[in-house]
């Protein structure tokens, strides 16, 4: 009876912390959402009344319509080269040998391992030389190789799950190699290749520290201009701006879910 | 294919050499197609990385030197720095153990349904812009902020706490970065754990208690290590929770970093610094490697 009553404890226990951990994990993620209606001129929670007035001062704000617009352009692109060079990458070595395919794995997942700080200055004075800073080239170019070892691990980790016998039987019954990538083995994994991709795209958009050194004038990132207007003062527009942050954040991880459901039912 | 045209004087020999020509040059075919993203990467990483490491060697005059790393372990200015850093470093990877661990453990007891409904409140952080995440707690923490005013209008404390601009602060905001990196692994593990393990200790006598340290706890290490060494990792080189919730009062490596080039120009003593932080985090890397295996990473 007693070990009962401990258990029924210890449950109890176990319980009450995970939620409020959840909480506290949750919580400050959506607080700017009610924040960002409010119609006070200052940021207060909760807020006494609601508008739209903070929307308003973003999508009217040419300076910050224009760090959007370099923001979408440099995430889109970041994808579309990231996506099919990770993917072609992942097929490569999931074929190679153990040890290539080792050595440049420890190689390949040195983006997310390296302190970013360090890339970033790096990239600067490189960029300085090449004169990339401040250019829609130069942002996209290292949001690339920052995004690359998202896709090649979610694509590697798709092809682990992929019976590669399929496209050797392709292959055996008369088709090429890259036909028979393309027609075979490509469909098989391709939900790996859409996570990998929304991975790359919101790599590129949330990226803050290399924009912050290598993006400006014209081509400021979104990131960039909150992290110098967040030094300086708390403004409301940055609640509305991101809530919408939040809102492209949680659209890319319900297609992140979509996808698994779809793969899991195919099974 | 090339049966036909070999000579008839060894077919076996030059067969085999064939086949041994054309499985290499099948693997160069693999390597190749690797080729773009590696050198994407070694561009953007490893070229900059290692000509800004090259720089801490020569002094202001150019010459071949250890004066910067001289100057930066004999500077009180970066020898704080260096126990700011790992101070907080510290102290967010054991507050997220003590929080993510218990979270996991719950989440393993729970039906999978619910637990599947759980993840998202880990997941849509995780996603979520690490900016907007510092953005919501500056709004949290500041003076007038809605912790320090239900914290008085329940009369538990009378003058405002000091919570933003801060160490306070930094930490409080980076443990909710962090805890993300060390629930993921860690649920993964402890998922692949067989309860029924746990169930057979018990049924052998084992107090519930006893087969949760004794049993289970131990399977879980693997992934509590890596989770570990990831916000460990994490934490030695964030810049941009500590920059805006210190209020430039919390310098950490990679702030210092950036301020002494943005601000004093010293390329020599930033990257002296940087050449101390990689190594740091290479060291951190290597530990996981040996003890749980990069190669998880890739598998899942």
């Amino acid at each position: 009876m007693e070990q009962v009553g401990q258990r029924k404890i210890d449950g109890l226990w176990l319980t009450v912390v995970g939620i409020a951990v959840l909480f506290f994990l949750i919580l400050p993620t959506l607080i700017v959402i009610p924040m960002s209606f409010s119609g006070a001129s200052f940021l207060e929670f909760p807020p006494t009344s609601f508008s739209f007035r903070w929307y308003e001062s973003y999508f009217t704000s040419p300076e910050w319509m224009s760090a959007t617009k370099t923001s979408l352009i440099a995430a889109v692109l970041t994808t579309a080269i990231a996506t099919p060079l990770g993917s072609l990458c992942a097929y490569g070595l999931h074929c190679s040998t153990p040890r290539i395919r080792n050595t440049v794995q420890v190689l390949v997942i040195m983006p997310i391992v390296v302190p970013v700080i360090l890339i970033a200055v790096g990239v600067f004075s490189l960029y300085a030389k090449l004169g990339l800073n401040y250019t829609l080239t130069g942002i996209v170019i290292a949001h690339t190789a920052l995004a690359l070892p998202f896709v090649i691990v979610t694509v590697m980790s798709g092809l682990q799950n992929y019976d590669f016998d399929q496209e050797l039987a392709a292959r055996s019954l008369g088709a090429s190699r890259a036909y028979a990538l393309w027609t075979i083995t490509v469909p098989q994994v391709k939900f790996s290749i859409q996570t990998g991709a929304f991975l790359a795209f919101i790599t590129s958009l949330d990226e803050v520290v290399i924009s912050m050194l290598v993006s400006g004038g014209d081509n400021a990132t979104i990131t960039r201009r909150m992290f110098n207007s967040l030094r300086d003062q708390l403004d409301p527009t940055i609640a509305a701006i991101s809530t919408c942050l939040i809102v492209i954040s949680v659209a890319m991880l319900v297609g992140v879910q979509l996808i698994g459901r779809n793969k899991n039912s195919d099974k | 294919m090339s049966i036909a045209e070999t000579n008839a004087a060894s077919p076996m020999l030059q067969n085999a050499s064939t086949l041994k020509s054309e499985e290499r040059r099948e693997r160069m075919t693999f390597f190749g197609l690797s080729l773009p993203a590696v050198l994407a990467i070694l561009i953007v990483v490893f070229v900059p990385v290692f000509w800004l490491s090259s720089l801490s060697f020569y002094n202001a005059a150019g010459e071949l030197s250890l004066e910067n790393y001289e100057r930066i372990f004999n500077s009180a200015l970066y020898r704080r720095t260096f126990v700011v850093t790992f101070q907080i470093s510290i102290s967010v990877t054991v507050i997220c153990v003590f929080m993510g661990y218990p979270l996991c453990y719950w989440l393993t007891r729970v039906s999978d349904r619910t637990a599947a409904i759980l993840m998202v409140f880990v997941l849509v952080p995780f996603w979520t812009s690490v900016l907007v995440r510092t953005y919501a707690w500056l709004v949290l923490l500041q003076r007038n902020g809605i912790i320090n005013s239900s914290l008085m209008s329940m009369g538990i404390i009378e003058e405002p706490l000091q919570l933003a601009h801060n160490l306070t602060g930094s930490i409080i905001g980076m443990v909710h970065i962090m805890l993300p990196f060390l629930i993921l692994p860690l649920y993964a593990t402890m998922r692949s754990v067989d309860t029924d393990l746990v169930r057979a200790a018990v049924g052998l006598g084992s107090s519930p208690r006893g087969a949760f340290w004794r049993v289970f706890f131990p399977m879980s290490l693997p992934g509590l290590f890596a989770g570990i060494v990831l916000v460990f990792i994490l934490s030695l080189g964030f810049f941009v929770t500590p920059a805006l919730l210190g209020g430039g009062r919390v310098q950490m490596l990679a702030q210092r970093i950036e301020s002494t080039i943005t601000v004093y120009s010293n390329w020599g003593a930033a990257s002296a610094l940087g050449v101390v932080l990689l190594l740091l985090a290479l060291m951190m890397i290597w530990l996981m490697n040996r003890v749980f295996g990069l190669d998880k990473l890739f598998m899942r």
